[in-house]
């Protein structure tokens, strides 16, 4: 009798529904259709540029990207979905545009072209639109995804809320007239219509830091990439959708 | 409105181009629409403005103009107005003889809630208006 | 170069009327904004755009600090004969790009 109520259970939780949404479906339908339509995606401008810039030579005479890499389109493929990842280099976890702009500095050491490595990110991001998001099942990760899970949790700012009252406890209602998403990184790097620009999710998470009075964490603090591994993880299996368009 | 609301609405007007020194009037509104028409009378109908009446964002609103029914030859022109932006324009088209159909789609800014006017004006010098009001929400946790 | 993505159908068929989308990466910077010393950013908008089948006039327009950043156009084209279709943008500051794109006509 016990062994058919456990299997029973697990059946049960196998099929319940998977309740995850990700922000593109809290948009309006004008929204959605500048997303899903290539011809309309703002993000497609740094996407194309982006191209040019993994086959040019950073600096004359050096690598391009292509020279070491290859076709993005190969080479690239999944590379996004997996990150953050850690890199035994820095003994610690980093997210995509660290890597990429570490890739930047050992090609032209100096003053690391900003516009640029975004546009890469948006061109690497887009070879794994529609693959699920994948961490990587990396022992040395579970430290920092567990930290960056305390801080989703840990009340900031004078407003004196934390990321989960709002985006797990509250999503699906609104605030200011907004609907509250579940704030998973499906879509980065995004097109913020807020911003009129293409930005990244370590971006949006500073807003969010304003957004509750709170001071931002450093530039090149650990907890960016902390929170990035933990959203990652909450938002594992649901596809990327770079580049992604939100209000 | 609570506290938190209205301490966004306030944020968001300050450091932003929601901040506008010299704002359209009806005036400047109505003198904008006699510009394009070049005196004619406006006379409602016949174009078509094609907006969402509660949009995502202010600053990137896809909006649409067209004139469905009206030959493509007779179209001379197609403008769209403001009611409550700094400026009451907001965009002008002239068609040439390579045109297809006499429409255009954009992507435009909004200041806040207002009404909108798209305005044509056809060979036989008629101009011809639809008035559309739109809601603009601003977005939470803006930087 | 301001990137630009613009796209029409790879064939058309001579007489019908076809669709044209452009998007421009420029800020559209309105002049209505203040910077983070208080100061009023300036003005750095396309103010021009106009489109030529063949050197024949499509659409010319006139755009304001209204329109959003990295201005996306739709227009319409009659297909005549085959060529190209030449995309000009202008504005401040001495912007200006042009574009070029092939058109079959069947």
């Amino acid at each position: 009798m016990r062994g058919w109520g456990a299997a029973l259970l697990l059946v049960a939780l196998a099929v319940q529904a998977d309740e995850r949404r990700s922000g593109f479906l809290d948009m309006s339908p004008a929204t959605q259709a500048m997303q899903r339509d290539d011809s309309l995606n703002p993000g497609m401008l740094w996407v194309l540029q982006g191209e040019q810039v993994w086959s040019r030579p950073a600096v004359a005479g050096g690598p391009s990207c292509a020279g070491c890499h290859g076709d993005a389109k190969q080479a690239m493929r999944g590379v996004a979905a997996r990150y953050p990842a850690f890199d035994a280099a820095r003994d610690r976890p980093i997210d995509l545009p660290q890597r990429i702009a570490a890739c930047q500095q050992r090609v032209q050491p100096g003053a690391a072209d900003a516009e640029a490595g975004l546009a890469l990110q948006a061109y690497v991001a887009y070879q794994s639109r529609g693959l699920p998001i994948a961490p990587p099942d990396d022992a040395r990760l579970q430290a920092p995804r567990e930290r960056g899970q305390a801080l989703w949790r840990q009340r900031l700012g004078q407003l004196d809320l934390a990321c989960a009252d709002c985006h797990d406890a509250l999503a699906g209602r609104r605030l200011g007239g907004s609907p509250i998403p579940q704030g998973h990184p499906t879509g980065y790097p995004i097109y913020r219509l807020e911003w009129q620009n293409l930005g990244t999710l370590q971006r949006r998470l500073r807003a969010c830091l304003t957004g509750v009075r709170a001071e931002p964490f450093a530039a090149e603090a650990p907890e960016w990439v902390e929170l990035a591994l933990y959203l990652a993880w909450r938002a594992r299996g649901m596809p990327l959708e770079a580049p992604g368009v939100r209000p | 409105m609570n506290t938190l609301n209205r301490r966004r609405l306030i944020a968001a007007a300050g450091g932003l181009w929601l901040l506008r020194p010299a704002a359209a009037t009806p005036e400047s509104l109505a003198a904008a629409l006699r510009d394009f028409s070049g005196g004619a009378p406006l006379r409602d109908g016949r174009v078509q403005l094609d907006i969402a009446p509660l949009v995502d964002n202010g600053n990137t609103v896809p909006v649409g103009v067209s004139v469905p029914g009206v030959p493509a030859e007779q179209v001379q022109a197609l403008a769209l107005f403001t009611e409550r932006n700094p400026q009451s324009e907001v965009l002008r088209a002239q068609f040439g003889p390579r045109a297809g159909e006499r429409s255009l789609a954009t992507r435009m800014r909004l200041a806040t809630s207002q009404q909108l006017v798209a305005a044509a004006k056809l060979t036989d010098g008629s101009c011809w208006v639809q008035r559309v009001d739109v809601i603009v929400t601003l977005s939470a946790c803006l930087e | 170069m301001a990137r630009s993505l613009i796209t029409l159908p790879e064939r058309v068929v001579r007489g019908e009327s076809f669709r044209v989308r452009t998007l421009l990466q420029h800020p559209m910077e309105s002049g209505f904004r203040v910077g983070a010393d208080g100061r009023l950013l300036p003005r750095d908008i396309v103010r021009r755009f106009r489109c030529l089948y063949n050197g024949e006039l499509v659409i010319e327009a006139e755009l304001s600090p209204a329109i959003a950043a990295n201005p996306f156009i739709e227009f319409s084209v009659r297909a005549v004969d085959s060529g190209s279709l030449l995309f000009e943008w202008s504005g401040d500051n001495g912007f200006a790009q042009r574009e070029q794109r092939p058109l079959i006509v069947a």
